[in-house]
């Protein structure tokens, strides 16, 4: 069974944070489908949230058709994510490790990588909303 | 019943000194609500008021439909946590429970119990002789017990340590998944109360500063900055709340129902501590006139 | 609410009824004894047990007074004071029937034990109260009968209602200082009114026996010479007063004094007994005796008093009272825990 955790600080919502959750372990394959997700009231009883947050969170998922809920059981999983496992990305793996490597002939540290990746991604994703 | 907490200009005077002010409230029930304001800012008032210890000197209250402590039925509904779980030193834990179903017709012992022995108390054992975690566990079982509709706790976690702080939450989080109760909460530490609750009360200095829905809070403020120009302008329906200004720079907090998209305007989420310490300064700085809306040169 | 009562004063209830019950153990196992004294040797009584006797006599005094200190007081204020007020109220009893059970319940046991230990104290010290006839006076009158009943609800009610004031258990102080002051009143300015007195008037003449009549003071002071009467002494009854007074009432001045009594020329002082009602004897002392047949030619002895056969109606005037204060106390703590909180 899958154990959510919290990041107070890491500026997403604790909703987003266990759909995140979730969609990772079944990217990662920790996840199977017709595996059950913890009862709201195991999330609420370790994480001290508001079970409405779960609720949410479980009904995104529903909503996105990668959970359903069996009345008086629980929520389970019903499907994997896109087929391609993260290691069928090799030619976008390539294409990563490529400009990680340019980036650091620029003179870029570690942080300013990670704060370069962060900010373009955010913005494309806000773009993408927008 | 869709209303937990319904006050109009509700006012609560001491003398002279008002410790609650023209509050204008409407609490709605299936949620966990968090009031938060600093110390004296009249928390613990209108608590009071809401259970029935104190009567208003102006406005009135409604507690889910009904005046407080009206009477056994009213009294049934509302489960109390007081400030520092008062509970009688001489007296043992059982004694607690036994007092529990003598003044509750509602009382469930086997929920009582059940509780006082998955925290592992011991029922012989006398109250004083409790930790702080441990008083507010039992003070928590007395007040679902009577089977509530609603909880109202005031600041139930302040003198707690962190670990029975979490423990704290995490027991009342269950007891709301299991009763479906709702649940009014003060504190005056905005961290405590961002991870449980969903409709939030500000008060300070006896007043209303802001109410309502977490979710709809933090979609409708935002956090704007600019490089500081004179004469810049804003619409006249963004509400300022907080404003600064460097010699380069302005920031201010600004609520508006829709996204702003003008470009002039670099727009930030905001944080709950965030939203709340606005309105907090906001409301110490200027408690009488109103925020004028504009940059100030 | 009941048994909720009764675990709260638990510890003070065990105490009152072990105390009561010590007294009284201790007074079976001396109480034979002075019965036989009584049988025997009735002038040995005051001697026997001395001790006890005043003790008893302190204890009665102090025991109704107790009660609204230790029941009373602590009864609301101890939640207030604690905090717990904020628990006991917002449970599904409302505040009126809380208060309501609290202050029928404490304070009937309490006052019950009060009277019980008065009965108790009453059954030993019966000879001595038969030989004394002294149980109408005022230093006697609280003591016995069913009057601490009255004392102790009174004690209690003032002590609910102080302590509602003060918020504290300590305001116990204040609750002695209104008991005491009530009861001084009432005594004093009350109980001689529950029934007009009794009137007698009797002819001015010497008593033969230095124990019987009424006490009386002859003396020559700054103001000149005067004659008083003390009150007088009624068996089981209450002598309010006793007064040397002619047909209208007036008391015998100095100058009379002088011409009636002119063997007592310097600084005199005469202390004697006149014959009181129907205890008219022949004196003793010549030179008085005459004095006295002067003074007789125009005054005589009035005597005000309570009979005997009051004592009861009295007691159940003064407890009645004493109920009736308790009971306004009460219904005053009531309205206040109502609203004032509210």
């Amino acid at each position: 069974m899958i154990e959510f955790h919290l990041d107070a600080r890491s500026g997403v919502s604790p909703y987003q944070q266990i759909v995140r959750q979730v969609r990772h372990a079944l990217r990662l394959g920790l996840l199977h489908e017709g595996d059950q997700l913890p009862t709201v009231k195991e999330v609420v009883e370790r994480l001290a949230i508001n079970p409405n947050t779960v609720l949410k969170a479980y009904k995104e998922l529903e909503h996105s058709g990668l959970a359903a809920p069996r009345p008086g059981i629980g929520t389970f999983v019903t499907a994997t994510l896109s087929d391609s496992s993260l290691a069928a990305q090799g030619p976008l793996r390539q294409e990563l490790l490529r400009w990680l490597a340019k980036a650091r002939r620029a003179g870029l540290d570690e942080e300013s990588i990670e704060a370069l990746f962060q900010d373009s991604f955010r913005s494309s994703a806000e773009e993408a909303i927008a | 019943m869709t209303v937990a907490i319904e006050t109009a200009d509700l006012t609560k005077r001491y003398g002279r000194r008002a410790a609650l002010a023209e509050c204008t409230l409407s609490i709605p029930t299936g949620r966990i609500v968090g009031l938060v304001g600093p110390n004296g800012a009249g928390k613990t008032t209108l608590l009071h008021l809401a259970v029935g210890l104190l009567e208003p000197s102006a406005g009135s209250i409604e507690v889910l439909g009904h005046r407080p402590a009206e009477g056994p039925e009213q009294l049934a509904r509302v489960g109390f946590v007081a400030q520092n779980t008062p509970i009688y030193t001489g007296m043992s834990v059982a004694d607690h429970l036994r007092f529990g179903s003598w003044t509750n017709p509602n009382w469930d012992e086997a929920l009582a119990s059940g509780r006082i022995e998955l925290l592992g108390l011991d029922p012989k054992q006398k109250t004083g002789s409790l930790s702080g975690g441990q008083r507010a566990q039992l003070a928590l079982t007395l007040a679902i017990a009577k089977r509530p509709e609603l909880l109202i706790l005031d600041e139930p976690v302040a003198s707690l340590d962190p670990l029975a702080r979490r423990e704290f939450l995490q027991a009342l989080m269950a007891v709301v998944v299991d009763h479906g109760v709702s649940v009014v909460l003060s504190s005056h530490l905005v961290a405590d109360l961002e991870r449980v609750c969903d409709y939030l009360v500000v008060l300070v200095a006896s007043r209303v500063a802001v109410a309502g829905d977490i979710d709809e809070l933090l979609a409708t403020h935002h956090r704007l900055s600019a490089r500081r120009r004179d004469g810049l302008r804003l619409p006249s329906d963004w509400g300022v709340i907080e404003q600064s200004d460097t010699d380069r720079q302005s920031t201010m907090i600004v609520r508006h129902e829709e996204p702003i998209l003008d470009p002039a305007w670099t727009v930030e989420q905001l944080d709950l501590e965030d939203l709340v310490l606005a309105y907090m300064s906001r409301a110490r700085g200027d408690q009488n006139a109103p925020t004028p809306v504009g940059v100030r040169s | 609410m009941i048994r909720l009562t009764w675990r709260q004063f638990r510890t003070e209830a065990i105490i009152g009824i072990g105390a009561v019950m010590v007294v009284a153990v201790v007074l079976a196992i001396t109480g034979p004894h002075l019965i036989s004294v009584y049988r025997t040797a009735p002038d040995q009584l005051t001697s026997t047990y001395p001790t006890l006797q005043t003790g008893l006599g302190v204890l009665l005094v102090v025991v109704p007074a107790l009660t609204g200190v230790f029941f009373g007081a602590p009864l609301i204020a101890r939640e207030l004071e604690t905090g717990t007020y904020r628990l006991a109220w917002t449970q599904s009893v409302t505040r009126l029937r809380w208060a309501v059970v609290k202050l029928a319940f404490v304070g009937l046991a309490s006052s019950l034990l009060a009277e019980v230990f008065s009965l108790v104290a009453a059954w030993w010290a019966n000879p001595i109260d038969i030989t004394n006839a002294t149980r109408f006076d005022p230093a006697n009158f609280g003591m016995l009968g069913i009057v601490p009943f009255g004392y102790a609800l009174f004690a209690f009610a003032l002590g609910a209602t102080t302590g509602l004031l003060f918020r504290k258990t300590l305001p116990a102080m204040a609750t002695l200082v209104g008991y005491v002051g009530v009861r001084y009143l009432v005594t004093f300015l009350v109980r001689p009114h529950f029934e007009a007195p009794l009137h007698e008037t009797s002819a001015l003449k010497m008593a033969n026996s230095p124990t019987s009549g009424v006490g009386f003071n002859f003396s020559r002071g700054s103001s000149g010479l005067s004659l008083t009467a003390q009150n007088p002494n009624i068996p089981n009854g209450w002598g309010l007063s006793a007064q040397i007074v002619d047909k209208s009432g007036h008391e015998p001045t100095s100058a009379f004094l002088s011409r009636a009594c002119p063997q007592f020329t310097g600084p005199v002082q005469g202390v004697g007994r006149l014959a009181g009602g129907s205890h008219a004897q022949a004196g003793t002392n010549g030179n008085m005796q005459t004095c006295i047949e002067s003074v007789a030619t125009k005054f005589h002895l009035l005597l005000t008093y309570q009979p005997a056969n009051r004592y009861w109606p009295f007691q159940i005037y003064e407890t009645a009272l004493f109920v009736v204060l308790g009971l306004a106390l009460a219904g005053l703590t009531l309205w206040w825990v109502r609203r004032r909180f509210a």
